[in-house]
């Protein structure tokens, strides 16, 4: 058997910057980060013949392909369930690499998801199909349960119910997210930090959500080149080998929506997918410098903690008030913001921190990063990843 | 309505008009009061009619009356029954045939024509006496009202023997438009639920006020969303329950932004917990949102969404 663990790595890594208007196509905006990330590892278009996207993504791996300059490909493949895709992404291209169906893939993220479709927005098109999608939102949508915040408010209302947590709680990620960004030139709130009293007076979107416990909205590309460990030794940067990539889903998983399973204060499909990272890479929570948690929401951070094992049940919330996630904190999460306040580029600009944090040249660098954990779209089918130094 | 029932009502209706024209002129009963410058003092005030004529007795001394007199145009009220219609009243030629239009189902009316003529000023102290004669019937005319006669009649106000004031006077008896007995057709509800053989049960249940849910036929495990096979034992035999329709709330939000196509905000969506043991999500309704709390026990109720469709909701159960 193909051992994942270690034989591959990201070589290279490439953004657009983040926006509220890009002011182009999604076709351009993904060849544009494409073009960055072979830039980056220093290879040309002629080396890449695999590409891997979301679903969700409007831009054909072909039509990527022709605007890139990209020759043949014997490798493409799609991730479902939105931004839970975004790890996934990585373990495909990898997958493909290590047993040899392609050499060198590229995985891409690209949308105008603020100046085109917003994912915010209620889409009364959602539950209308009788797939097995639509017939499941049929049980929610006409109720007017339709927004990724109305979805995960739900269960952030257990969750509160359950450990006694507050919608202070929830502030204190999205106050650390800004103040990370906040020294990130790339983000989009670089210098405009928050407090949590504005955290507090922020409009209430789908109680107990606030406007700022949900992540901006950004139009945006990010793109990864995956290839072996050996190849990515002789590129122009030093490899974040991929130590251990997972996708997960639980049983009685729904999109959003697993309110009939028999708690709905974890997120079991995360809890599938940090089994996995662990047993695969032989490390646990303790060998982790800093995590990328995937934050459309901050109730799910905190879920998160708890679900990989980074802290006890119930737990997080002191994790989270007593610095935990600063970045001189036990856990530094989300050096460069978050999607709370970088980029939303449906987890893809998370998976690139993590290159960064490797290879040390984050402008929020973590001191003495071996390993990142990085994770993909909560309350969905999901996917992890665990990347390392050499 | 047949045609020929219609032609039928026509005749009689045209048959009793030529009997209550041969009836002629009828009297009535005289003005219940005497000619009275109270009256006409109320009268002129009400309509602005400042002519001293009528209220002062010096000026109109000093008028060609010589004295006096009422406004012609009050003709009419000296002699109107009161609110208080009491029987006082004689009986008209014109009744029987506003009775019999009414009977036929012409219950409104509008008065088209009122063409008064005076022949001379009424003076203080007399007592006029109407006299109706019945003049005509014309119809059936269709109308922006609807389908109607026109029915026209004349009044002569006596003093003493002395005729000393004409009118004609012309309702409209029309058979008011049906009202529409669908209500306006209801604003198409936006957020319809995708139904396929595996979820079409619930929704018929909702349909007979039932909420249903499945229940497998072979282990009878209950099963909410359901689906086409059972997690349990792969059965495809599916049958349902009929829930009792309590519950508990599980958990909840209330949605605020943005607005949702359909809804008005803030509103309540809820997962409910039954006592059958599984859960289902709906809205929580009749209840001010900061009063849902989880642990809060709720009962269905059945909410008409637009012609189509029906949604099963929670209400508190002391409610």
């Amino acid at each position: 058997m193909v051992s994942l663990p270690g034989s591959t790595a990201v070589a290279g890594i490439g953004a657009t910057e983040f926006s509220k208007q890009s002011g182009r196509s999604e076709l351009q905006l993904a060849a544009e980060a494409v073009f960055a990330a072979l830039d980056d590892a220093g290879l040309s278009p002629s080396d890449v013949d695999g590409l891997v996207t979301y679903t969700q993504d409007t831009n054909q791996e072909i039509a990527v392909a022709r605007e890139v300059g990209i020759g043949d490909l014997t490798f493409f493949s799609r991730v479902h369930y939105g931004g839970g895709a975004a790890c996934g992404t990585v373990l495909h291209a990898a997958m493909a690499v290590a047993t040899g169906v392609a050499e060198t893939v590229v995985c891409y993220r690209a949308f105008n998801e603020r100046s085109g479709r917003r994912f915010g927005q209620p889409d009364a098109r959602i539950g209308g199909e009788p797939s097995s999608q639509g017939l499941e939102m049929s049980w929610h949508v006409p109720y007017g349960l339709m927004t990724p915040a109305a979805w995960v408010a739900m269960f952030a209302r257990r969750y509160m119910h359950a450990y006694g947590v507050t919608s202070e709680d929830f502030g204190r990620v999205a106050v650390a997210m800004r103040r990370h960004a906040a020294t990130n030139p790339a983000a989009w709130f670089h210098g405009r930090p928050i407090t949590l009293e504005e955290h507090q007076a922020s409009k209430w979107i789908v109680e107990p959500l606030h406007l700022l416990d949900c992540c901006q909205e950004s139009d945006g590309a990010v793109a990864l080149v995956v290839t072996s460990a050996e190849r990515a030794r002789d590129l122009r940067r030093s490899p974040a080998l991929i130590g251990a990539a997972a996708q997960g889903a639980g049983a009685g998983q729904l999109m959003m929506t697993s309110y009939y399973r028999d708690e709905m204060t974890g997120l079991p499909e995360m809890g599938v997918v940090g089994r996995r990272l662990w047993e695969q890479s032989g490390l646990g929570p303790a060998d982790i410098q800093t995590a990328i948690l995937y934050d459309h929401f901050t109730p799910f951070v905190l879920t998160q903690l708890e679900e990989l094992g980074f802290c006890g049940r119930g737990e997080a919330r002191d994790f989270v008030a007593g610095g935990g996630i600063e970045i001189d904190g036990r856990l530094p999460v989300n050096p460069h913001g978050g999607q709370l306040g970088e980029a939303y580029i449906h987890g893809m600009n998370g998976i690139a921190e993590a290159v960064r944090q490797i290879r040390g040249t984050s402008v929020n660098q973590v001191a003495g990063v071996r390993n990142v954990l990085v994770t993909a779209g909560t309350g969905v089918p999901t996917s992890g990843l665990i990347l390392s130094a050499e | 309505m047949t045609a020929t029932a219609e032609a039928d009502l026509h005749d009689r209706l045209m048959a009793l008009a030529e009997r209550q024209i041969a009836v002629g002129e009828v009297r009535g009963v005289a003005a219940a009061d005497p000619v009275n410058l109270p009256m006409i003092r109320h009268w002129a005030a009400a309509m602005g009619d400042a002519n001293p004529v009528y209220t002062d007795a010096e000026a109109a001394a000093g008028s060609a009356h010589g004295e006096i007199v009422a406004p012609p145009a009050m003709i009419q009220v000296w002699t109107m029954p009161g609110v208080d219609r009491d029987g006082r009243q004689a009986t008209t030629p014109v009744d029987d045939v506003l009775r019999a239009l009414d009977g036929s189902g012409y219950t409104g009316v509008v008065a088209t024509n009122c063409e008064q003529t005076y022949h001379r000023y009424l003076r203080l102290g007399e007592r006029p006496v109407p006299a109706t004669r019945f003049a005509g019937l014309s119809g059936p005319k269709r109308t922006a009202l609807g389908e109607g006669y026109f029915v026209t009649w004349n009044i002569t106000w006596y003093s003493q023997d002395e005729p000393v004031a004409d009118m004609l006077f012309r309702v409209l008896k029309f058979r008011p438009r049906e009202r529409k007995t669908k209500p306006e057709a209801r604003e198409p509800y936006p957020l319809k639920p995708a139904i396929n053989k595996d979820t079409a049960f619930f929704w018929e249940g909702v349909g007979r006020g039932e909420l249903r849910i499945q229940r497998c036929a072979d282990c009878g495990e209950l099963r909410h969303p359901p689906g086409p096979v059972c997690p349990s034992c792969r059965s495809v035999e599916r049958t349902h329950v009929v829930a009792s329709g309590v519950g508990e709330v599980y958990s909840y939000v209330v949605h605020h932004n943005p607005p949702v196509p359909g809804r008005s905000t803030p509103f309540v969506v809820a997962v409910v917990e039954l006592p059958e043991g599984v859960r289902i999500v709906g809205n929580v309704v009749d209840c001010p949102p900061e009063e849902v709390g989880i642990g809060m026990q709720v009962r269905v109720t059945y909410r008409q969404m637009d012609d189509e469709l029906i949604l099963p909701m929670w209400v508190p159960q002391e409610s």
